[in-house]
């Protein structure tokens, strides 16, 4: 234990500097300049890479879609989601590079953001890429069959909407990335946690300019967790290659949390409408799909892959004849999509499976009926869909049969009735998925027309590599084209060659380190979409059957028998007629290194072979857009009962059951760990994980206080199942299975959600506070008379209906000053810098406007800002208006707010109101924390306001050494620093939306006090 | 107590897994930096930085504690114990690692280190914890691979098999 060989734990050369993003705080904003003088002359900086210079020093990336949609590694011109990357800081440690980070002045010019993919596509909206005309990049219609007639001729139609949200699955090893320019032949070497697929390599060498071979990729051991996320690590691995070519030297880059939830990736999310043409007995004639994915602000390659990798199998178990489909490509201002467990097929399933519990609601039948109905019949395989998809084997009815059998399904709704009974809100789902494993590297070419896929030559296949060595004294080694991430994949591989070669699996050393200068990889490399059981686990039996088969001819001959009478077991080989004939198998491979006389004539020696698998089953899409999207499609059946606290409206799994054929399983224990871990993940897509945006684009999200990921205690105990009817189309009979309960779960337990409540729309993930506002309806407004509650502060009309922000809030002070004091001190720079905690300096950058540095600090984050503050609605010694920006390193915040002055006596009584969004990194982080960072730094200002007022620090006013009398009657500070001025009514603020959003508050008040 | 300016490195010392060790650490320097930076014990992972996940959970004069939520000069004068220590008490690491391995608690194996040294200090406390228990303290950590199905079922075993071993040692049997 503790001896992984995590990419972060591997030693780097003496002298290696460790590389700092900055990332952009808005969503769409234009890069006017980037300042870079104040972080390079930080003692330890080295070197400060900006969008320019990689635009200077390297090609844009690759992308599927022939559009004007460039993306380098860092943000060039514009911006346009929270965390992209704007520029890179190298210095002697990442202390140090944070600190440069820190220093970086970034000038953005600031553009309306659109989030939300329905918003995107209209003509209005604000466009991401002006070169591509508008947001939606793509859009294909597909007909198979014939729909149109099927719809007409139908009993009747049932449809649907619904939307798949964000979400990542968040590997607990964030990105690592150690880059190496090596000058002598200008190549790179590069150590990253990248997980593939290798088709990317391409786009990343071409992007540095360089043929592939002096891209030395080179992916460690040991990798913690990825669940697709570590694609994108791509970019950051050109990026730290261009740093260590500016540098000279090794650059190693390690993402932390908040990066990782900001701006790794995310699946895209999906508007889907769905409508089916349908009999009377809930028999479904055709389908047709709008989907509308978002992959937010760039098209990343290999996107959108998700849109298209379950295509051929998009009438899911069915046997659907007619199907009509248009698939839209949609940017919005988010972090970019890519690959997440699952791709494609949650979003695929949450529409379709939802249609058919919504027939069954909508016929009134049994929704397992309606599922039957529609099967594919159990001896129509190996079953081709009309969208192209070659189902290689299933039998769906004996999979269900099973499943709801030994009275499980009586139990559900035993409890089911039980609980309706007594009053509970309980419900039962169904989920009915087919599981794709390993993609056809040609199924993204589908969104290309036919021509033009036809011009640029047909794409398709895809090729597993393993070499299996036997070394001098017949130890057995294994590579292969795949990463590690944790599936088990060398235990699995060490079985397959030991069946082969009668010896025991622990003697086997699998090496899944993968080098790309040393090692068997092509484009389809890496570990992704279930390929290892269909293709690397193939390629690692074939290795391992040439292997034995050359063994056996080297033995025939030593042993004087045919090869036909060879065996292998208990680490011998020997014949089969006679069994002690025979030797250690050690003993006779040595033959092919130690005797090549030996050799039978028609081998060589030496003992390695490499293997490769490419099942031809993959072919390209057709001329009518028909494509085997996968080579081989597991099944599943989930059923669930979940009970809805009718109080927090919190959804409880009471019992779920999974069924799984996957084909002949290779490794049982390995095969259900795979699916209890994607179970959880589709009950975190289901209840608990969504990345979200406020409206303005800001992250929402940033730490795992926001985004939840479910623990132990929020996983109920799920029953698996399995029956195996093995692949023909693969010599193991072993089908993909990870990523099926990604798919079904998801549904399942909308379906029961929907079934409880008896529902048409169930937004996922399914939130307790979603839920109640479906039961309960909308929120109500706040009372309005909880604002006009406090004291008005003065004369002057407030109109407070002017101050609009995501957060909101009001307040008022007493201070012991008059009016005209309290003014002059709010107008006057010098009095501003003492006034406003952790100002730096005030400059006047014309009347009434000024800009302000200041040092602000929430819980772990802490950061310089400058503030940029205008004044407007002046109403000498009365009232004013103000409105600005709060800018840095760390976020951003627009503020507007006002402030009354009415004097009282001797006293002046301070009324303020302000409304504030933020975004960047403080809106992401833990809005109770910096709600209450913002209670503390407001009081600050007024405490700090009411000195330099009487005179404490500035003179201005009238001096008063004596304590100033505060107005509030409860909690009156007696010492002399705290008392010259008390709020009255404490600072409120209201913060309707997620919690998250209120971390602005804090921001705020700098200008809502300053005023 | 150790006083340093902020700009200053200076020489923590503390025990680690049994023996003391000492490394150059500036005032901000996180424990998991130090540990795994200055020290080369990477067995200590980091997961979040905030506290949440659990990855780089260590021992702090015995008590499981989040290392990314200490400064290294906060361990000065402490007994830090890791996972590598763990290798050395052959005890309980062979019964957790046991279990882990024939229920296929791990997968990537990320946060393994963190999951096992909350235990080792959770089941030295309390051996005959029941499903909930264990339940509640595996909370403290985010696993992405297994779904916790294999973990659970690992820990309440070692948990087990390690009360046995003390009761074989002469500890009193009932």
């Amino acid at each position: 234990m503790g001896a992984g060989r995590y990419a972060d734990d591997m030693p780097v050369a003496a002298g290696t500097l460790h590389g700092a993003v900055v990332r952009s705080p808005h969503a769409h904003a234009m890069i006017r300049s980037i300042d870079t003088s104040k972080a390079l002359a930080l003692p330890g900086v080295h070197a400060v890479l900006t969008g320019e210079d990689v635009r200077a020093l390297s090609d844009p990336f690759l992308v599927v879609l022939k559009q004007p949609i460039d993306q380098w590694a860092l943000a060039v011109e514009r911006v346009r989601h929270v965390g992209e990357a704007v520029a890179l800081v190298v210095a002697d440690d990442r202390y140090i590079a944070e600190d440069g980070a820190d220093l970086i002045e970034v000038d953005y010019e600031p553009l309306p953001a659109v989030i939300d993919p329905r918003e995107a596509v209209k003509a209005d909206a604000p466009v991401l890429h002006p070169a591509a005309g508008g947001n939606e990049l793509s859009v294909r219609d597909f007909v198979y069959g014939e729909p149109d007639k099927a719809f007409a001729q139908a009993d009747r139609t049932v449809s649907l909407e619904v939307e798949y949200p964000r979400s990542s699955y968040t590997p607990m090893e964030c990105f690592v990335v150690v880059a190496n320019y090596l000058r002598g032949d200008e190549s790179y070497d590069v150590l990253a946690n990248f997980q593939g697929p290798f088709s990317i390599h391409p786009v990343m060498a071409r992007a540095l300019r360089v043929p592939g071979t002096k891209l030395r990729l080179r992916i460690p051991a040991d990798s913690g967790g990825s669940f697709g996320i570590k694609l994108s690590v791509f970019p950051y691995i050109v990026l730290m290659a261009l740093a260590s070519k500016i540098t000279g030297r090794p650059v190693k880059w390690v993402e932390d949390r908040l990066e990782h939830l900001q701006a790794a990736n995310s699946c895209p999310n999906r508007v889907t409408k769905i409508e089916a043409a349908v009999e009377k007995d809930g028999r479904v004639t055709a389908l047709r799909f709008d989907n509308l994915d978002d992959y937010g602000g760039y098209l990343r390659a290999p996107m959108p892959g998700p849109l298209y990798r379950m295509h051929g199998a998009t009438t899911g178990a069915y046997d659907i004849r007619n199907l009509a489909m248009t698939n839209r490509v949609v940017l919005t201002n988010k972090m970019p999509a890519a690959l997440v467990r699952g791709f494609g097929g949650p979003q695929l399933y949450l529409a379709l499976e939802r249609l058919m519990q919504r027939i069954a609601v909508e016929l009134d039948l049994n929704p397992l009926d309606v599922i039957r109905r529609n099967l594919i019949p159990a001896g129509s395989f190996p079953y081709r869909t009309c969208a192209g998809a070659l189902y290689d084997s299933g039998d769906y009815q004996l999979a269900i049969d099973t499943a709801l059998g030994d009275g499980r399904l009586d139990d559900l709704l035993a409890r089911r009735e039980a609980a309706r009974k007594q009053g509970r809100i309980y419900g039962i789902g169904f989920a009915t998925v087919v599981e794709p494993g390993m993609s056809n590297m040609g199924y993204l070419s589908t969104i290309l027309p036919a021509q033009v896929r036809e011009r640029q030559g047909p794409k398709n296949g895809a090729v597993s590599m393993v070499t299996v060595n036997v070394d001098a004294v017949g130890t057995v080694s294994v590579t292969a084209d795949l990463t590690v991430q944790g599936q088990g994949h060398a235990t699995a591989i060490s079985q397959i060659v030991a069946d082969q070669l009668g010896i025991d699996p622990e003697d086997i050393s699998i090496n899944l380190e993968l080098d790309t200068q040393k090692d068997q990889w092509s484009i389809a490399a890496g570990t992704y979409s279930c390929r290892f059981s269909p293709g690397t686990a193939v390629a690692a039996h074939i290795a391992a059957q040439r292997i034995r088969d050359k063994v056996a001819r080297i033995a025939a001959k030593q042993l004087n028998t045919l090869v036909d009478d060879i065996v292998f077991g208990n680490g011998r080989v020997y014949s089969r007629s006679n069994p002690d004939n025979g030797a250690a198998f050690g003993r006779i491979a040595g033959t092919a290194h130690w005797s090549p006389v030996m050799m039978p004539d028609e081998d060589d020696p030496g003992l390695s072979e490499m293997a490769v698998w490419s099942p031809p089953e993959l072919a390209p899409p057709t001329a009518k857009d028909e494509i085997n999207t996968s080579l081989t499609y597991g099944f599943v059946f989930d059923m669930c009962g979940v009970e809805i606290d009718p109080v927090t409206m919190q959804v409880r799994v009471d019992r779920y059951v999974s069924m799984h054929d996957a084909g002949a399983l290779i490794n049982p224990l390995l095969a259900e760990g795979q699916i209890h871990g994607a179970f959880v993940q589709g009950l975190a897509s289901a209840l608990y994980e969504e990345i979200t945006y406020d409206e303005s684009g800001a992250l929402e999200t940033g730490t795992f206080a926001e985004y939840l990921v479910p623990t132990a205690c929020e996983v109920p105990a799920v029953e698996l199942l399995h029956i195996e009817t093995p692949s023909p189309f693969t010599p193991l009979g072993a089908k993909g299975l990870a990523e099926g309960n990604c798919m079904s779960t998801p549904v399942c337990i909308a379906n029961a959600v929907a079934d409880a409540l008896n529902v048409r729309d169930v937004p996922l993930p399914i939130t307790p506070n979603r839920l109640n506002a479906i039961v309960a309806g909308a929120e109500p407004a706040p009372p309005p008379d909880l604002k006009a509650a406090a004291p008005a502060a003065a004369e002057v009309p407030a109109d407070k209906d002017a101050i609009t922000g995501a957060i909101t809030g009001d307040g008022e002070v007493v201070v012991k000053a008059d009016p005209a004091a309290i003014w002059d001190a709010l107008l006057d720079p010098q009095s501003l810098k003492a006034i406003i905690p952790g100002c730096h300096a005030v400059e006047a950058v014309s009347e009434n406007h000024y800009r302000a540095e200041v040092s602000l600090g929430v819980g772990p984050i802490r950061g310089r800002f400058t503030a940029d503050v205008h004044l407007s609605d002046l109403v000498e010694h009365r009232a004013a208006k103000l409105s600005g920006t709060l800018s840095g390193p760390l976020g951003k915040a627009e503020g507007r707010g006002r402030v009354t002055l009415a004097g009282e006596g001797d006293s002046t009584r301070i009324g303020y109101t302000y409304g504030v969004d933020v975004g960047g990194k403080v809106a992401s982080v833990g809005g109770r924390m910096i709600r209450r960072a913002a209670q503390l730094i407001i009081g600050e200002f007024f405490e700090r306001l009411g000195r330099v007022a009487t005179g404490g620090e500035n003179g201005k006013a009238a001096a008063a050494a004596d304590a100033a009398q505060p107005a509030a009657p409860a909690g009156t500070a007696s010492d002399e620093a705290a008392a010259d001025a008390t709020p009255k009514t404490p600072p409120r603020e209201t913060a309707p939306e997620a919690p998250s959003t209120g971390a602005s508050s804090w921001l705020k008040r700098l200008f809502g006090d300053k005023s | 107590m150790l006083r340093v300016n902020t700009n200053e490195k200076v020489t923590v010392t503390f025990e680690l897994n049994g023996r003391t060790v000492r490394g150059e650490a500036t005032p901000r320097m996180l424990l998991t930096d130090f540990l795994r930076g200055e020290l080369g014990q990477t067995g200590t992972h980091v997961g979040c930085e905030h506290g949440v996940c659990g990855c780089c959970t260590v021992r702090i004069d015995g008590v499981a504690a989040r290392s990314c939520l200490m400064l290294a000069v906060q361990a000065e004068g402490r007994r830090i114990d890791t996972v590598e220590g763990l290798a050395a008490s052959k005890d309980a690491l062979n019964a957790l690692q046991r279990a882990f391995r024939k229920h296929h608690a791990l997968q990537c194996g990320f946060c393994t280190a963190g999951i096992l040294m909350s235990f080792s200090d959770y089941l030295s406390r309390n051996p005959n914890p029941d499903e909930d228990e264990v339940r509640d303290v595996l909370g403290g950590h985010i696993c992405r691979c297994t779904g916790y199905a294999g973990l659970m079922k690992a820990i309440m075993e070692a948990a087990a098999e390690l009360r046995g071993a003390r009761t074989s040692k002469g500890a009193p049997a009932q």
